[in-house]
């Protein structure tokens, strides 16, 4: 387990200094601690597809993003993703929370649940799980395989890890 | 007003120190026949998506003015965006709709931009500037008053219809890509 403002420290710490998304509870302590820190400013989207947008923006002005969204977004992105993030090459964190883990959680998140990862391996889209012992594993690895790639990659951040 | 002479006096009307983003389809294609340059981003894909590259854009960069050139149809595909621009409110923000009321580039089917009156939506969603102009001249006019008074929508009444043979991007998207961020590090400073 990690705190919040440790987690969202080592995401600055990777460099990551604009951050937009739509909240998940997963999600929550990250973008209250983001929702103050100057450093990392957090724009709240109205979908998942316009936060892939303005990350896109934010990007190409030479900022390095991070897109917050529950994994029920990820439908939402998969037209930006594939046509517009892939497509360019333009680098950004996707930081995916993961609602239906092992079918435990309300109908509406179980079929994603299931889905998710094989839609980012569709998509091509590297990915990492973020673990307890060691979440920083995770960024780290996501974060050079989006450099090295020039794409997208993922963490998928499960309910506990961060609080 | 054709949408081709539209682009044609908006690109007239700038200084070229501004970043460009085009939507996918006839607007792309027909701004880089207008005049390719470094700082137009064409975009291919992500229908709807251009007010939102536009709003990521003039939030880190507050010094350089940004205009965003799409239709009706991306922006009826992207109403939410019109809120959180109208909430920021970036001054260097121009957003010109050019409003055909259909999808031209799949050919010609309605939008429903004949009913629904946009510019009134970005009005009471925070926009500093928002109007409505069906000439060339007017177009023009308002979008010098526009231009760092932001955020500005500007509704441009066009005509249905494509230049005929109009050449696609030719460009790569990484292309695209690349030298856009070439011309942001000159441009931005």
């Amino acid at each position: 387990m990690v705190s919040a403002s440790q987690f969202c420290g080592m995401l600055k710490s990777y460099g990551f200094n604009f951050c937009t998304g739509v909240p998940c509870t997963i999600l929550k302590d990250i973008i209250l601690c983001l929702s103050s820190d100057p450093d990392l400013p957090y724009i709240p989207a109205t979908r998942e597809d316009e936060a892939m947008g303005i990350a896109t923006g934010s990007c190409l002005a030479g900022k390095q993003p991070v897109v917050m969204m529950q994994n029920s977004g990820l439908g939402s992105s998969i037209n930006p993703l594939a046509s517009l993030d892939i497509l360019y090459r333009i680098p950004i964190l996707l930081l995916i929370s993961w609602r239906g883990y092992q079918g435990k959680d309300a109908p509406e998140h179980l079929l994603m649940g299931e889905a998710m990862l094989k839609m980012l391996e569709a998509l091509g889209i590297p990915y990492q799980v973020v673990s307890e012992d060691n979440p920083e594993a995770a960024i780290s690895a996501s974060v050079k395989a989006m450099r090295e790639r020039g794409i997208p990659a993922a963490a998928i951040l499960k309910s506990g890890i961060v609080q | 007003m054709k949408r081709y002479d539209a682009i044609h006096a908006l690109v007239q009307a700038l200084d070229g120190n501004e970043l460009l983003i085009s939507s996918n389809g006839m607007i792309s294609r027909e701004l880089i026949t207008v005049k390719d340059a470094p700082q137009n981003f064409y975009m291919i894909g992500s229908m709807g998506l251009s007010s939102s590259i536009g709003l990521g854009l003039a939030i880190s960069l507050s010094n350089t003015q940004i205009v965003v050139i799409e239709g009706d149809g991306n922006v009826l595909m992207n109403m939410g965006s019109i809120a959180t621009i109208g909430h920021f409110a970036p001054q260097n923000l121009l957003q010109v709709v050019l409003d055909n009321e259909c999808h031209d580039s799949t050919g010609g089917q309605p939008t429903v931009s004949n009913t629904a009156r946009l510019e009134e939506v970005a009005r009471v969603s925070g926009y500093r500037v928002a109007a409505r102009v069906t000439t060339e001249a007017e177009l023009v006019k308002v979008l010098r008053q526009s231009l760092g008074k932001g955020p500005a929508f500007i509704l441009v009444k066009v005509e249905k219809g494509s230049v005929k043979g109009i050449a696609r991007v030719s460009h790569s998207p990484e292309e695209i890509r690349g030298r856009f961020q070439q011309a942001v590090r000159m441009i931005s400073g």
